[in-house]
C-alpha cells in the first residue's frame, strides 16, 4: 500500500466521522431543540401540537393553585409578560425557588384546551434575579425596561395582566 | 491586615508573571544561559506569591472577617468551619484565585520535576505558563478582585449559597480546576514545541504523565459533579447536558484523545502535528469551558450572574490565548516533520479511529453548546438544546467507539491482522450479545446497547490482560510470572477501558430507573417497585444555620425492614432559600431515593426513586481514574527511567516492543 492510498484511507475515516457528526446535528437540530417563547409569542403564533417549547415570564401573583393528578401532586399557575397570560400546568414537584411573582421558565408543550402542559419548570437564584430570557420579553411588551431600574413590584404584575389576558383569550 | 497582604502577593504574583511570561522565552531564544536557569526560580517564585494571596483569602474567610467584600457576600459566623473553607471558591472571585494558583502549581511542579527537561525546552514551557497565567492573574487583580474591602462592615455576612454548602462540592471545583488546569502543561509543551520547531519521541514522553495526572483529575472532577447533581440537586438525575457540565466534557473528550495521540508519537513518532494540535484544542476547550459560562454569556443554571464587563476582559483573553496559539501553529506547523508510518489496520490506525471519533463527539457537543448563542446573535430566535439532542447525537457515535475500544490494544503496531484480534475477542462478543438478549427482556433498544456495549468492553479490557498474561495456555505459575511482569500501563489501559464499561452499565441502569410522586400522611404507605415505603412521621429539627422539616419514612421489601430514610427541607434563613435533602441508599446494585416536597394539609409530597446500578456511574469514573495513576506509575513514564532501564526490560513484557 502506498503512502499515498494510506493518506486517504485516514482521510476518508476522518470525513466520515465529521460527515456523521455534522449530519447527526442537522438531523437533531430540526427536530430536537426548544424555542423560547413568551405568554403573548404563544398566544399569537402557537407552535405545532406536541412541539415542546420553552415558556417564559412571570408567575402571576396569587395565580398558583395545588391541586393533584391522578394521585399525584399538581399545581396551575398564570404565566405572564405584562401583556399575555397562560395557564400552566405541572405535574410533579414545584422547585425550591419558584415563587408567586417572580419569573420563571417553563419547559413543555399546548394542550388542545389552550393550556401549557408543563414537563419541566426551572426556577432560578435569588429574588432580584430574573431569566435573561424573561426580562428581555417583559421589555418587548413594553412592561419593563431592564435599563431604567429594577422591575416593578411582583404584586402589581396582576393588575397589568389579567384585563389585557382575558381579552386576548377571549378574542 | 491580613487581606492587604494578600492583595500585596496578588499584585507581586502578576509582576513575577510578567517575569515569567517574557525572561524564559527570551533568553531561550537568546540562548542566554543565566535567563534560562532562572525559569525554575520565577515559577516556584510565583507560586509562593500566590499561595500566599490564597492562604490570606482563607484566613479572612476562616476569621469572618466581614470587612472584605468577597467574605461578606459569602461567608456567615454561623456557617460550619469546613465550608468557609470551601466558600473560598465557591464564588466568582475566588474561584478566579483557585485557577491562578493551580496553574502556579503547574508551573512549579515543572519547574521541580522537570529536572531533566533539556533546560532550553523547560524554560519555555515555563515562560508559555507564565503568559498564559498572567492574563488570568491581571483579570483577578483588576475585575474581579477578591480583596476589595468594605466600609463599613456588615454585623454578619449573607452566607454561602446553601446549594453549595455540601462536602461533595468541597472537593469538586478544585478536583475540576486541577483537571482544567492541568491541560494548559501539555498546552505549553505544545507551544514551546512549536517555539522550538522540533517535536520526537522524548517530546510524546514528557507530555504524556501531565496529560494522564489532568485528565485523572478532570476524569474525577467531573464524576464528583455529577455525583452532586444526583444527591443535592434533588431531581433524580446525574447529567444535565447543561452548558456547565458540557463545557467540562468537551476537554475530557479532547483530552482522552491527546492521551492516546501521544502515545503514537511517543512510540511511532506519527501523528506530532495532529497532537501539537489537540494540545492547544484541549487547553482552549478548558480555557473557553471555564470562562464562557463564567461570563454569563452561556444560559447556564450555575452561572454565577455578574457583569458584562468581565465577560468582555474575559473574551479578549480567550481571543489572545486561543487565537495566538492556533495562529504559531499555523505558521510553525510545518515546521515539525513526520517520520512514522502505518497501516490503517495497526495500534496507530486504532488509535486514529479512537482520535476521529472522540473529536467528533466533542464536536456534536460544542455544536449543541454554541448553538443557542449563535441562533440567539444570527438569526435572531431564543431557543434552547437539550438532552434529545445530545442523546440523538452522541450515541450513534459513542457506538462505533466503544465497539473499536476492546479490539485497539489487541492490534499490534505498524500492520495488524484483524482476525488475530477476532480470534481473542469472539467469547466477549458471544457474551456481549447474550447480556444484549438477556438486557433486551426489560430495556428499550438503546439501554440493551448500552449494556452489551458494558459487557464488551469490560470483558474485552479483561481479555486484554488474560492474552498477554497467557492464562489457559501454559502453567498457572508461568502466567502468575508473566503477570508481575505486566508494565503497569497495561493495567492502567484494562482498568480505564473497564472502568469506562462500568460507567456504561450504570447509565443504562438508570434508563430503568422507576419513580413516583406521591402524597402521604403519616402513617400510609405506599409501593414502588417492590418496595413499600412507609411514612412514619414529619418533624422539625434545627443545623447550624438553617432549620430542617424531616420525613422519617421505613423501607421494606416483602415485609423485611431495608432502612428508613430521613429526606429534608432546610431553610436558610439568611439567604431566604430552602433547599431539599435527597435521601439515599444504596447497596452497590441500587439506589433508593427519596425527596422530601412541599406539604399540603398534613400530607407530605414525596418523590421517590429506585434507581438500578446507579452507583456503577460514578465507581467507574473511579476506575477510570485509577487506571490512569496506575498508569502515571509505569516506569517507562518516569521520565529519564527508559533510558536507563529500557535495555534491562525482558523483551515481551513493553507493549512497544511486540
Amino acid at each position: 500500500m502506498t503512502r499515498k492510498r494510506r493518506r486517504l484511507i485516514v482521510l476518508l475515516a476522518c470525513g466520515l466521522g465529521l460527515g456523521s457528526a455534522s449530519g447527526l446535528s442537522l438531523w437533531a437540530l430540526s427536530s430536537d431543540v426548544a424555542f423560547f417563547s413568551s405568554p403573548s409569542q404563544l398566544l399569537h403564533e402557537p407552535p405545532g401540537p406536541g412541539r415542546t417549547v420553552r415558556l417564559g415570564g412571570l408567575v402571576v401573583a396569587g395565580s398558583v393553585q395545588r391541586t393533584s393528578e391522578d394521585g399525584k401532586p399538581a399545581a396551575t399557575f398564570r404565566v405572564t409578560d405584562g401583556a399575555a397570560a397562560v395557564t400552566v400546568t405541572f405535574v410533579g414537584i414545584l422547585p425550591d425557588l419558584f415563587r408567586e411573582g417572580q419569573g420563571v421558565v417553563t419547559l413543555g408543550s399546548l394542550a388542545p384546551d389552550g393550556s401549557f402542559r408543563a414537563e419541566e419548570v426551572l426556577a432560578k437564584h435569588d429574588e432580584t434575579y430574573m431569566p435573561k430570557e424573561v426580562a428581555e420579553a417583559l421589555k418587548k411588551s413594553g412592561h419593563w425596561n431592564p435599563d431604567k431600574g429594577p422591575p416593578p413590584p411582583a404584586a402589581t404584575w396582576n393588575t397589568m395582566t389579567v384585563p389585557t389576558a382575558t381579552a386576548k383569550v377571549g378574542g | 491586615m491580613i487581606p492587604e497582604l494578600g492583595h500585596f502577593a496578588l499584585a507581586l504574583a502578576v509582576a513575577i508573571g510578567f517575569a515569567q511570561a517574557i525572561l524564559p522565552i527570551w533568553g531561550a531564544w537568546r540562548r542566554e544561559q543565566r535567563l534560562i536557569a532562572a525559569a525554575p526560580a520565577i515559577a516556584i517564585g510565583q507560586f509562593i506569591a500566590l499561595g500566599t494571596a490564597w492562604v490570606c483569602l482563607t484566613w479572612s474567610n476562616v476569621v469572618d472577617d466581614f470587612s472584605v467584600l468577597t467574605v461578606a457576600e459569602n461567608g456567615n459566623s454561623l456557617t460550619p468551619l469546613i465550608y468557609k473553607i470551601t466558600g473560598t471558591w465557591g464564588n466568582h472571585e475566588g474561584s478566579i484565585l483557585l485557577w491562578c494558583l493551580v496553574i502556579s502549581i503547574c508551573g512549579a511542579a515543572v519547574a521541580v520535576f522537570g529536572g531533566n527537561l533539556p533546560s532550553s525546552l523547560r524554560a519555555r514551557v515555563i515562560g508559555v505558563l507564565g503568559a498564559t497565567a498572567v492574563g488570568f492573574q491581571l483579570f483577578a487583580l483588576l475585575e474581579s478582585d477578591p480583596f476589595t474591602r468594605l466600609w463599613p462592615p456588615p454585623e454578619d455576612g449573607r452566607d454561602l449559597n446553601p446549594l453549595l454548602q455540601d462536602p461533595g462540592l468541597a472537593i469538586h471545583p478544585p478536583m475540576l480546576y486541577i483537571g482544567y488546569v492541568g491541560f494548559a502543561v501539555p498546552f505549553a509543551f505544545a507551544i514551546a514545541a512549536l517555539l522550538e520547531g522540533r517535536i520526537d519521541a522524548a517530546w510524546g514522553r514528557w507530555v504524556r504523565p501531565w496529560t494522564l495526572a489532568a485528565w485523572c483529575f478532570l476524569t474525577c472532577g467531573i464524576a464528583l459533579g455529577s455525583w452532586w447533581a444526583y444527591y443535592e440537586l434533588g431531581w433524580g438525575g446525574f447529567w444535565f447536558w447543561d452548558p456547565v457540565e458540557n463545557a467540562s466534557l468537551m476537554p475530557w473528550l479532547t483530552g482522552t484523545a491527546l492521551l492516546h495521540s501521544a502515545i503514537v508519537v511517543e512510540k511511532r513518532e506519527a501523528l506530532k502535528t495532529w497532537t501539537v494540535l489537540l494540545a492547544i484544542g484541549t487547553f482552549s476547550l478548558s480555557l473557553s469551558g471555564t470562562f464562557l459560562v463564567r461570563s454569563g454569556i452561556l444560559n447556564s443554571v450555575h452561572a454565577f450572574a455578574n457583569d458584562p464587563a468581565r465577560g468582555l476582559f474575559i473574551l479578549g483573553l480567550l481571543g489572545l490565548v486561543i487565537g495566538g496559539s492556533l495562529l504559531l501553529f499555523a505558521a510553525r506547523a510545518p515546521v515539525l516533520s513526520t517520520s512514522g508510518i502505518f497501516a490503517p489496520v495497526s495500534r496507530e490506525g486504532g488509535l486514529v479511529l479512537n482520535n476521529i471519533l472522540l473529536c467528533s463527539i466533542c464536536a456534536v457537543v460544542i455544536t449543541g453548546t454554541m448553538y443557542p448563542l449563535f441562533a440567539d446573535l444570527l438569526l435572531g430566535e431564543k431557543l434552547s438544546v437539550g438532552p434529545p439532542f445530545f442523546n440523538s447525537t452522541v450515541f450513534p457515535l459513542a457506538l462505533p467507539l466503544f465497539a473499536a475500544m476492546a479490539v485497539g490494544p489487541m492490534l499490534s503496531w505498524k500492520r495488524a491482522n484483524l482476525g488475530d484480534a477476532a480470534r481473542r475477542l469472539w467469547w466477549v462478543a458471544l457474551a456481549a450479545v447474550i447480556v444484549g438478549c438477556v438486557a433486551a427482556y426489560w430495556a428499550r433498544l438503546l439501554p440493551t446497547l448500552a449494556f452489551a456495549a458494558a459487557a464488551w468492553l469490560i470483558l474485552g479490557a479483561t481479555a486484554d490482560i488474560v492474552e498477554r498474561i497467557k492464562l489457559f495456555r501454559q502453567p498457572l505459575s508461568a502466567s502468575l510470572q508473566r503477570l508481575r511482569g505486566l508494565p503497569r500501563g497495561s493495567f492502567g489501559t484494562t482498568l480505564a477501558h473497564a472502568g469506562l464499561g462500568v460507567t456504561i452499565a450504570g447509565i443504562a441502569g438508570m434508563s430503568l430507573a422507576s419513580s413516583a410522586i406521591v402524597l402521604l400522611k403519616p402513617g400510609e404507605t405506599t409501593h414502588l417497585d417492590g418496595y413499600d415505603w412507609h411514612l412514619v412521621d414529619l418533624h422539625d429539627a434545627a443545623g447550624p444555620n438553617y432549620s430542617a422539616r424531616v420525613a422519617t419514612i421505613e423501607i421494606s421489601e416483602g415485609g423485611v425492614p431495608v432502612v428508613t430514610l430521613a429526606p429534608e427541607r432546610r431553610s436558610f434563613p439568611v439567604q431566604q432559600v430552602n433547599t431539599t435533602e435527597a435521601k439515599i441508599h444504596t447497596n452497590l446494585v441500587r439506589d433508593l431515593y427519596a425527596v422530601l416536597g412541599e406539604e399540603r394539609d398534613g400530607a407530605a409530597v414525596l418523590r421517590l426513586h429506585v434507581n438500578p446500578l446507579a452507583p456503577w456511574i460514578w465507581l467507574g469514573a473511579l476506575v477510570m481514574a485509577l487506571g490512569g495513576m496506575i498508569s502515571l506509575a509505569d516506569r517507562r513514564l518516569r521520565v529519564g527511567a527508559p533510558a536507563r532501564r529500557g535495555a534491562v526490560l525482558p523483551a515481551g513484557t513493553e507493549p512497544g516492543l511486540r
